[in-house]
């Protein structure tokens, strides 16, 4: 066992830890996967946003909310490891597989939340900085500790944690929160849902193994599906609001209504997938199909941004 | 007088841990260095 050759006995009968943790392992504890999606929308709130922020700042701002990102990331593993051991997808990461201790894990991702928050209130305003370490909390106390196991609906509303980004974004460029900010709040956290679900439709076995509660396996399939439908239309229509409400143009509106069928699209067949189904294509397929729809939204809108900043109208 | 000895493994790993925070407090130095000049300048500016 991995855990035991963590040990060395010390001359006298002691027992004293020497950890063989490498850099690498305490980046894996960031969920640099997930960092990479908050880095992106959050970036996509720090370039919609209107007025201006100094380059070099923006970039810290950026580096403070993944650094953020990344320590609730390691709160998680912390909190989840007993979980995480039993899961196939989760059984790698660091903790359960034993090459980081769970309060090595747990110092690592406090000590992470107070630089990130205290570096970006200094540096930018403390409004963002506020935010920030309010989704840190939401996503490592309301949803791991709380939600996560206790109700299906637990990424319905933990999805708010990763739906903040943009927000922070675009609060360190006006230190305010407006109905912009919150309708790029809501096309992430609108998209949770369905993106995730059709994740626990094909590990819907996993979930029930370890007890965790999660749509497929407490509601079952159908609802299930029902309910990826549903959202992927929400999600649909929220993405165009942007144009609607006048700070995108209507090239966006057309680009997002597209992506926003294409989505409904894949909700669709994963509708009509049979029930039991072990190879879950369609739910493979919208799955794959959510993060590309996610990036491309974030990257119509930047790319709008930049457009009508350069005095072109689409 | 009893002492620890590392293995191999252990002392690489270490070895990478300490370069790793060398990286990131020096990482910090800079970052506060550029927080404060882009604020003084915007101060002078200002």
């Amino acid at each position: 066992m991995a855990v035991i050759e963590h040990h060395e006995t010390v001359p006298g009968g002691g027992e004293v830890y020497l950890s063989e943790a490498s850099p690498r392992d305490f980046f894996e504890l960031l969920k640099p996967r997930v960092m990479s999606l908050v880095v992106f929308t959050a970036f996509a709130g720090l370039i919609v946003a209107p007025g201006e922020i100094n380059p070099l700042i923006g970039a810290i701002a950026i580096l403070c909310i993944a650094v953020g990102a990344g320590a609730s990331g390691a709160l998680n593993m912390w909190y989840d490891a007993d979980i995480d051991a039993v899961m196939t997808r989760t059984a790698k990461r660091p903790i359960p597989s034993g090459r980081i201790r769970p309060e090595e894990a747990l110092a690592f991702g406090l000590t992470l939340s107070a630089f990130s928050v205290a570096i970006l209130g200094l540096a930018v305003n403390w409004l963002s900085a506020g935010l920030l370490a309010f989704t840190i909390f939401f996503y490592a106390v309301i949803y791991t500790m709380w939600l996560k196991r206790s109700t299906p609906q637990n990424i319905v509303i933990g999805g708010a944690a990763g739906a903040f980004p943009p927000m922070i974004g675009w609060a360190c460029v006006t230190g305010g929160v407006s109905v912009e900010s919150v309708v790029l709040f809501l096309i992430t956290f609108l998209w949770t849902p369905a993106h995730f679900w059709a994740l626990a439709l094909f590990k819907m076995r996993d979930y029930d193994a370890v007890g965790v509660p999660m749509l497929p396996n407490v509601a079952g399939e159908w609802t299930t599906k029902v309910q990826i439908l549903v959202y992927a239309v929400l999600t649909a229509v929220i993405a165009v609001v942007p144009t609607v409400l006048g700070f995108a143009s209507f090239g966006y509106g057309l680009f997002a209504a597209a992506l926003g069928l294409g989505f409904v699209w894949y909700s669709v067949g994963v509708l009509r997938m049979p029930e039991g189904d072990r190879a879950m294509v369609p739910a493979k397929k919208l799955f794959a199909f959510s993060i590309v729809y996610l990036f491309a939204v974030f990257s119509g809108l930047m790319v709008d941004h930049l457009v009508a900043s350069l005095g072109w109208v689409l | 007088m009893e002492t620890v000895n590392l293995t191999e493994s252990q002392k690489k790993s270490r070895r990478g841990r300490n370069i790793a925070l060398g990286a990131v407090l020096l990482g910090l130095v800079v970052l506060f260095y550029v927080i404060t000049l882009v604020k003084f300048s915007g101060g002078m500016a200002g």
